[in-house]
């Protein structure tokens, strides 16, 4: 990175601290937070759109959805995560890989060959030719699907019970103006339920942030992998020889995940604030209370 | 404008010739130096194996890329098709070729070795450390020593200086710069400093791709027979590792 760092071997203290810290592996390092972050910003959006899906269909007039979205809560709920984080991606993976393989090859060839899942070249996905970006994308992607129907189960759950909590009267005095049952749940119904479903939705945030450790699980090479690869002890090997450093780096990521909660929590916290508003709940009444007449 | 269009058609002519080439995706573990490690500067994987992998790769006519994989996961992850070859310090032996095929040995049998913080660690009766699913994992657990078995390779060394192992047994290229830099923390174990194990280590496919196989053990025999292949070894090994006759 910097133009002293060419001979690591001679130099000390901060400036070899300043090399150490800034080599293609730390990058790497530094990068695979961004990973967690973008995990975290499109499974998040994903998770609870799932949930809205799942919650609405559980509520159904229409027997067959209502069985789907009660179907997708309890048999996601019920599975241990890591169980489903091991099966969806690998169960995706090959399920992909073999309809391309119907599509683009000879599908006479069996797909399972032995102990072997072989497709042909052109059906493997990504590509064998493609970038390695492109497979780490993709690595990343069966990830995002395996989180998202995770805790889109939880969502669903959660929704599904905010959706019950709105009080019957209010709905009660929208389908007495006339609403038909959509207008209903579109004007009466969502916007109320969002504050009952708040302090569920924030707990599950706050499992999701602390569950993208799985990622290591899933081969995904993220801020886990590269702590334990990092601070594993380095022999003269490598050009930055150290001993075992692994206790640092965990702390590293100890601090990153407590900032990461921290900061939740204050945004969390506003957006009670701002939902409770005009809400016939206790936090809405100490809100009506504390302005001044 | 119009150089600009040439430019981009003639990419992408080539970038069409380079993808009609079958790639083949060599997986490593990259954390077992000097065999396979992530170098520093570039995080690309490096070490003996890499070497050794381009240049068969190169005398077979074969485009390869390099693909990180924990060990743990090493031998599914080929099977289902996530890479093609494996290239991690792994041993031939019975129980894997029920799952996976191997080439003809690229290395000659390498020794293994019991290193602890005292000389005198009673091996064959303690608690040993070995990285899972390995042959000295497997070594160990018919000695009547009590396995302690890690998922990666650096794990085994931290539990001796640790305590909570008694000694590790690994391989002995693996363990020798450990030992030697370790400023008398790490000794020899006496008595077990060499222990023959294996069969030596060969590249893993799987077992349908015959055809890929046979490529690779065509270029392993030409670096054999052209001494390139014993250059490699001393360069990564040093003067007194084994070679091929």
């Amino acid at each position: 990175m910097f133009s002293y760092c060419s001979d690591p071997s001679q130099l000390e203290g901060l400036v070899w601290l300043s090399c150490y810290l800034t080599t293609g592996t730390h990058m790497l390092f530094y990068a695979s937070f961004g990973t967690v972050l973008l995990l975290l910003a499109i499974t998040a959006p994903l998770a609870l759109l799932l949930g809205y899906g799942g919650a609405m269909a559980s509520r159904s007039g229409f027997a067959p959805l209502r069985w789907l979205g009660k179907t997708y809560t309890s048999m996601v709920r019920g599975i241990p995560d890591i169980l489903f984080f091991l099966f969806v991606p690998i169960a995706l993976d090959q399920a992909f890989e073999w309809v391309r393989h119907q599509v683009l090859c000879d599908s006479s060839q069996p797909v399972r060959q032995g102990n072997d899942f072989v497709v042909c070249a052109a059906a493997k996905l990504p590509l064998n030719s493609a970038a390695d970006w492109v497979h780490n994308a993709y690595g990343l992607f069966l990830a995002i699907i395996a989180f998202s129907v995770v805790f889109g189960a939880f969502a669903a759950n959660v929704l599904y019970g905010a959706m019950q909590a709105v009080p019957r009267a209010q709905l009660e005095t929208a389908e007495a103006y006339g609403m038909n049952p959509r207008q209903v749940t579109r004007r009466v119904l969502v916007p109320q339920m969002w504050v009952y479903a708040l302090p569920g939705l924030s707990n599950l945030w706050m499992i999701l942030i602390k569950a993208t450790p799985l990622l290591f699980i899933l081969g995904v090479e993220d801020i886990v992998y590269w702590a334990r690869e990092l601070g594993g002890s380095k022999t003269s090997a490598f050009a930055y020889p150290h001993p075992d450093w692994r206790l640092y780096y965990f702390l590293a990521l100890l601090v990153f995940y407590l900032l990461m909660t921290a900061i939740s929590e204050r945004v969390l916290g506003r957006v009670t604030a701002r939902l409770s508003r005009g809400q016939a709940t206790l936090g809405g009444e100490a809100q009506r209370k504390a302005v001044p007449a | 404008m119009k150089t600009l269009t040439l430019a981009a058609a003639a990419l992408a002519v080539t970038a069409g010739l380079a993808s009609a080439q079958q790639t083949i995706r060599m997986g490593t573990e990259g954390a077992y130096p000097p065999y396979n490690f992530i170098d520093d500067a570039s995080g690309q994987v490096t070490g003996f194996e890499i070497e050794l992998g381009n240049a068969l790769c190169e005398r077979a006519g074969l485009t390869c890329t390099w693909v990180r994989n924990d060990w743990d996961s090493i031998i599914p992850n080929l099977v289902s098709g996530n890479y093609d070859t494996i290239m991690a310090g792994m041993n031939i032996n019975e129980e894997r070729q029920q799952v996976i095929q191997f080439t003809q040995p690229y290395t000659p049998a390498m020794p293994s070795a019991y290193a602890a913080l005292s000389a005198d660690v009673d091996v064959e009766g303690g608690i040993v450390a070995a990285q899972t699913n390995t042959i000295q994992a497997g070594h160990v657990a018919e000695t009547g020593a009590t396995l302690l078995e890690f998922p990666n390779p650096d794990q085994t060394v931290a539990a001796v200086r640790n305590g909570e192992a008694d000694a590790v047994f690994a391989d002995k290229d693996f363990l020798a710069p450990i030992v030697e830099e370790s400023g008398g923390e790490l000794v020899w174990v006496e008595g077990f400093d060499t222990v023959p194990l294996g069969e030596g280590i060969g590249m893993g496919l799987r077992q349908s791709d015959t055809e890929l196989r046979e490529q690779f053990d065509t270029a392993i025999t030409a670096m054999k027979e052209d001494g390139s292949l014993n250059e490699l070894i001393v360069k990564w090994f040093g003067e007194d590792a084994l070679t091929f006759e």
